[in-house]
């Protein structure tokens, strides 16, 4: 250890001599390290947005739609059917080990009124589990409860959106609001989530009942079923996403007695999975990007190689009397070598001190969200040192094994 | 004096504790491209324990390439040459280094003083590749710079210092590791009359105190004459070596030199 800090000392010093040439030298590598400490950053700031936005959907979200409907060879796309129920939902949360909550989930839009206000929003007809799953926060206010559900009460939770246009400024709660001229008590607000991934505005709902929304809201049109829902929305337990799919597809196959040979009636789809393939995408973007800047790091270490051959040429006699001295071929070889690796290292922080800024500034500057994960930095500041080692080695051994008549004589 | 039993085992020295250098046959042949340069051509020599010794000769006379082998740097093509009893020619390259870390004190012409470094920090420079503790180096490079009486000066830097000053760094250096044989290639080359009395009354004084063998490259019959024994080369034989009568004492040619006995003022 005393050695290294030693050799660590001889190479500050020789760096030092030629001030100019070394920090011209580092900085290829400090460019290199710069370039994919912001590339690196700027791609795990687009995964990062991702899994906020999944944390926006909320996590471990299995949705199940209806499959498509074969009447007599007409095959209508998914959806369209009208094969899931509320008995289904319960079932779901009830039978599925691997599912911690399950909602039944019927959608329309509607005109909503609150005194000289309008506005047109898309209900949604849950169970209190939804708020769960979803992750959906009360800001002010209370739920609904499994009771308003039995009891079919008009109630209902309305996201910011709706709040501002029809209420300016007056407190919702406990107001009644009219939808399709059915009174509606308002008993709580959400907190904001913001636009979704495709830029759909997150707060322009309104949460109810699921049996309020389908029998007084909705009520009328195609159901003749009282029953049947637009789809359930599930939640697996952490890790269990697989499993819970599984056994949703399973129960509700049982559910609705088909046979082995038939298709199912319905869909199970993950968001996580929908989520991975986008995150993917994003994954191979930023691989792409820090390979393209790697180049750069590798032509600093051919800097840095070609540096030490001048540095291992000019300094031949001082290599020759430290031979003379007794220094052996490891010595030699450590100190051009620690002398190389302190170049990489010394460019490799200034470049990550650069991605950094780098990153800082495009966050700022272009408005695209970058994370700069402290393992890209670690890995940054050992690949350097990589550098330094790998490209440090020629000449230093070239250093290390001069023949020392030759290297004092030399002039 | 003492020496790394390491080395002693190694040593097939039937001459025993005697000799510190023990020369047979010593051939060294360089070959370049189909040339053949026979630089020594069988020489054989003995220099005894604490030993001043000269070694004159022509430029391609084989003294240069017997100061190499004689300082462990190369290796002979044939022969035998024994360092302490140590058959220098068996060993590898590591070997080597650690055996001029060791035994061997290099003075050159060219003083090759570390440049942008201290005096103390060029003296402690064998230690670096020694295997001694570091807590005694500044102590050890204090007291190798006050033998040379330079002291005082420890912190200066070679272009702070005069051709003497520097040359007397250059000794203090080899002294570091209390070595058997100084081996001074030159040492006066490029220095001034007076300047070079001085040193050799350092190189007599090292000889005469601490009982150090010294060997001197010189082509100066002034200078060789400091000696106890005059040896020169030419073609690769040794045609001429010979005690000399009354070596010259450079502690009392000072003491009566005719000028100022100023130092000289540092050269920029």
């Amino acid at each position: 250890m005393n050695k290294v800090f030693q050799s660590m000392r001889i190479a500050f010093r020789a760096l030092r001599v030629n001030k100019l040439r070394s920090a011209l030298t580092m900085l290829g590598i400090i460019i290199g390290v710069g370039a994919v400490i912001a590339m690196v950053s700027v791609g795990s700031g687009a995964t990062d947005r991702i899994h906020q936005q999944i944390a926006s959907i909320g996590s471990n979200v299995i949705i199940i739609q209806p499959g498509s409907q074969n009447t007599g060879g007409v095959r209508t796309g998914n959806g369209n059917a009208q094969t899931l129920t509320e008995d289904d939902a319960r079932a779901v949360q009830e039978e599925c080990p691997s599912v911690m909550y399950a909602s039944p989930i019927q959608q329309n839009q509607q005109q909503i009124v609150y005194q000289s206000n309008n506005w047109f929003s898309r209900i949604y007809g849950v169970s209190p589990e939804y708020l769960t799953i979803r992750d959906i926060r009360i800001e002010e206010g209370q739920p609904f409860t499994t009771d308003d559900v039995r009891s079919t009460s008009k109630v209902a939770l309305l996201g910011k959106t709706v709040v501002d246009n029809l209420f300016a400024g007056e407190d919702p709660i406990g107001k009644t609001i009219r939808i399709r001229k059915v009174p509606v008590t308002v008993v709580g607000t959400l907190v904001p989530k913001g636009q979704n991934a495709s830029g759909q505005d997150q707060d322009d709902l309104i949460i109810m009942p699921i049996t309020t929304a389908k029998k007084k809201i909705m009520g009328g049109g195609r159901q003749n079923n009282w029953q049947q829902i637009g789809q359930i929305m599930a939640q697996a337990r952490d890790g269990q996403n697989q499993q819970a799919m599984d056994q949703i597809e399973a129960l509700l196959r049982q559910r609705h007695r088909l046979q082995a040979t038939e298709d199912n009636d319905f869909q199970v789809r993950s968001l996580e999975e929908m989520a991975a393939a986008q995150e993917q995408a994003t994954q191979i973007m930023g691989l792409l990007l820090a390979s393209i800047a790697s180049v750069s790091l590798i032509v600093g270490g051919i800097g840095i190689m070609n540096i030490m051959l001048v540095s291992v040429t000019e300094r031949t006699k001082e290599i020759g009397l430290r031979q003379a001295v007794g220094a052996k071929t490891k010595d030699i070889l450590s100190q051009f070598l620690v002398e190389a690796v302190t170049l990489a290292l010394l460019g490799g922080s200034l470049g990550i001190l650069m991605g950094v800024l780098a990153s800082l500034g495009i966050s700022y500057f272009a408005g695209w969200n970058t994370l700069v994960s402290p393992v890209a930095i670690a890995a940054a500041f050992l690949f350097s040192a990589l550098v330094g080692v790998f490209f440090g080695y020629y000449p230093a051994r070239k250093a290390a094994l001069l023949d020392p008549i030759e290297a004092l004589r030399y002039e | 004096m003492a020496s790394p039993s390491k080395f002693r085992s190694n040593g097939a020295d039937p001459a025993g504790e005697s000799a510190l250098i023990r020369i047979e046959h010593l051939h060294k042949t360089y070959h370049m491209g189909d040339n053949h340069v026979h630089a020594l051509r069988g020489v054989s020599l003995e220099i005894a324990r604490g030993s001043f010794v000269a070694i004159m000769g022509a430029s391609g006379s084989g003294k240069s390439t017997l100061m190499n082998i004689v300082g462990c740097l190369d290796k002979p093509s044939s022969g035998k040459y024994y360092l302490d009893g140590v058959d220098v020619g068996a060993l590898d390259r590591d070997e080597l280094a650690d055996i001029r870390n060791k035994k061997v004190g290099f003075v050159f012409q060219q003083f090759n003083l570390l440049a942008r470094t201290s005096a103390l920090e060029n003296v402690e420079l064998p230690l670096l590749y020694s295997d001694s503790d570091k807590s005694t180096f500044k102590e050890r490079a204090m007291e190798a710079l006050t033998a040379v009486g330079l002291a005082e000066r420890y912190d200066h830097h070679p272009s702070q210092l005069s051709g003497g000053q520097q040359q007397r760094v250059a000794i203090a250096r080899s002294l570091i590791n209390n070595p058997q044989l100084i081996l001074a290639d030159e040492p006066t080359g490029a220095l001034d009359s007076k300047t070079s009395v001085e040193i050799m009354g350092i190189f007599q004084r090292l000889n005469r105190e601490k009982g150090i063998s010294i060997v001197v490259v010189t082509h100066e019959p002034d200078i060789a004459h400091y000696s106890d024994r005059i040896i020169q080369f030419k073609d690769g034989h040794i045609i001429v070596d010979e005690p000399v009568a009354n070596p010259r004492n450079a502690e009392r040619e000072l003491a009566e030199w005719p000028e100022e006995v100023e130092e000289k003022e540092p050269v920029a």
